[in-house]
């Protein structure tokens, strides 16, 4: 078994930036553990002398010539934005009142 | 006059090539076949407003005398998680709903120059996460063999598009089977190319080290011809491969005449027992492998032990990489963002993510965030990256047996819409085949090889290659196409119940 609980869940909910609802966190914490029991089985093969891949074919360092080009304008760049004003995005406070 | 959404690409590029036929005429008739029958079918979230004119400038150019590419006025339908300036670009997610690209991925610009009329946006689950468009944030797409059972996924949309006749061409991606599954569950061709031969710039990415993109059809020289307009280094993509490659149209062509089966060494994997697979499922492909045997091929039993453990790695890989990628969906530069009075912009960005994506996505993310997490790292991450190395060793070992793999594209044929939505590693299941694919990087093709005795519904047989090799796959699949074709009397999609308002498929 492994060892997801619901205060996992939610915590991990926190890393990535998603409030679940507790009726969320409920039914996630179920399906992880079934799923976490399932894919754990890939330790059974994943022995020390095997190196891992990362990358399906191997590439270096894939650089292009340092040249500006390819830029969006301003207007492209905001014209997807939520919200925006004087050439930015604008956001709410990004401290609470406690920090 | 004949009906022009029947027809294959290759067989309206030619009579647009010669004046037979305009574009506005072959683009008109499909937009008619999306108004006929799409409102059953729910293959697309947007078509287009501009595709007459598009499909009108083409006619004037040929007119003008212009030198077009061979398959310029032929219309395409494009997977939703290509984006396109023209028309929203959503993943099908809510959180992207009315997102317009400041530019065109790298693969639709190239179907713009080439002369192809976009149609419209397909239907997919949202990022691309699933294998039946039921995690579509827009509602599923209905399989065109049967309106209860689903199209696949995740590009169900682009797959039924085609085989509802509803385009002759479309684009999918293929991150563990994407555009190999659809095409078995609908009795339609689907290839995903050699990790890095098509461009992935402008692809809404996924899982990075696995996103292929490629096309979706209804013969294998259909994808070949959209496979010679899309593919190709690409400077904007750092993982697209430098490698000259041949015309797929010319392997698909060259294949037709069937001489490739003679002496070719197929490989059938030992741990893929029949037993594992729908009766009809492995009856079909059995029978498949037997026409290809009867032509001089032969069949060699090979070994691939770490397949097993794709499913596994694959699910620790793909959320791993999704939740790193599906950060920048975070209410400041694009997309939804949820209103918190008095809340920090912290606050904004979790509700947001909570109310935009969907119960998969999130639950892809949670998983993805707990594999990659601080005393899990090598256990999970780590241990699945070794076995992809353990995967494409196995590969390695059978390619020095073989020329190609082959097996059955799916499990089980469409099953119905809502039986495995509750069941998350059901659905996984889904994949088992194709995913070693997309571990290893190698290409891979499925083709339709029959209908299953038991229910009458499509299923594909899948041949992968060696990396690079993706010429090989367009000549083994014409080569069988063209047997099975003919030994029907007809493409297996003239089988397919008529749809629409007087087809009565319901």
């Amino acid at each position: 078994m492994s060892e997801i609980t619901p205060d996992l869940v939610r915590h991990l909910g926190v890393l990535a930036r998603i409030q679940l609802s507790d009726e969320e966190v409920e039914r996630l914490t179920g399906q992880l553990d079934a799923i976490v029991d399932n894919i754990a089985k890939v330790s059974e093969v994943a022995t020390p002398d095997v190196p891992a891949t990362s990358h399906p074919i191997a590439l270096q360092n894939v650089f292009r010539p340092d040249v500006a080009g390819g830029q969006l304008t301003p207007a492209q760049v905001l014209q997807n934005a939520p919200d925006a004003a004087d050439g930015r995005f604008r956001v709410t406070a990004i401290l609470g009142e406690e920090q | 006059m004949t009906d022009l959404t029947k027809l294959s690409a290759a067989a309206l590029a030619d009579q647009l090539a010669a004046r037979e036929v305009s574009s506005v005429e072959a683009t008109q008739a499909h937009l008619d076949r999306i108004a006929e029958v799409d409102a059953d079918i729910h293959a697309f979230l947007h078509v287009s407003d501009h595709a007459l004119e598009v499909a009108a400038d083409i006619d004037r150019r040929r007119a003008a005398g212009e030198e077009l590419s061979p398959v310029a006025g032929v219309p395409l339908a494009i997977k939703d998680v290509l984006v396109t300036t023209d028309m929203p670009s959503t993943s099908g997610s809510k959180i992207l709903e009315g997102y317009l690209s400041p530019y065109d991925a790298t693969v639709v610009a190239r179907a713009r120059a080439a002369g192809l009329v976009p149609l419209g946006k397909t239907n997919m689950d949202e990022f691309a996460m699933g294998s039946s468009t039921e995690h579509s944030a827009y509602g599923p797409t209905r399989n065109p063999w049967d309106l209860e059972r689903i199209p696949g996924g995740s590009g169900g949309g682009s797959a039924a598009a085609v085989a509802a006749f509803e385009a002759p061409l479309a684009l999918g991606s293929d991150t563990g089977g994407s555009i190999r599954q659809p095409a078995h569950v609908t009795g339609t061709v689907g290839l995903k190319p050699t990790y890095g031969a098509v461009s992935r710039y402008g692809a809404i990415a996924l899982a990075s080290s696995l996103d292929q993109v490629g096309p979706v059809t209804r013969t294998v020289l259909d994808s070949g011809l959209l496979h010679d307009v899309i593919g190709g280094h690409d400077p904007r993509d750092s993982t697209s491969l430098t490698h000259a490659w041949p015309s797929f149209a010319a392997a698909a062509r060259e294949g037709a005449t069937g001489d490739v089966l003679r002496g070719l060494k197929v490989g059938v994997i030992r741990e893929l027992p029949d037993s594992g697979f729908q009766q009809g499922v492995s009856e079909s492909f059995r029978a498949a492998l037997a026409a290809m045997e009867a032509q001089g091929a032969e069949i060699v039993e090979i070994s691939a032990p770490h397949f097993e453990y794709g499913v596994a790695a694959y699910y620790l890989i793909l959320p791993a990489e999704a939740s790193s990628n599906l950060a920048k969906f975070d209410s400041v530069r694009f997309g939804m963002r949820v209103d918190v009075p008095g809340g920090t912009v912290e606050d904004v960005m979790a509700r947001t993510r909570d109310a935009g994506f969907g119960d998969e996505v999130k639950r892809r993310i949670i998983l993805g965030t707990y594999a990659l997490s601080a005393g899990y790292y090598d256990a999970y991450y780590g241990s699945a990256q070794k076995v992809r190395t353990l995967i494409q060793r196995d590969f390695a070992d059978a390619f020095a047996q073989v020329d190609v793999i082959a097996t059955p594209s799916a499990p089980t044929t469409a099953f119905k819409l809502g039986e495995k939505i509750d069941d998350p590693l059901q659905m996984y299941l889904n994949d088992v085949t194709t995913i070693p694919a997309n571990l290893a990087g190698v290409p891979g093709i499925s083709i339709p090889s029959g209908l299953a005795a038991e229910d009458g519904l499509p299923v594909g047989i899948q041949f992968l290659a060696p990396a690079y090799q993706d010429a090989r796959l367009y000549r083994v699949g014409a080569a069988l196409e063209a047997l099975l074709v003919d030994s029907w009397g007809g493409p297996l999609l003239d089988r397919a119940p008529a749809l629409g308002a007087n087809g009565g498929a319901r």
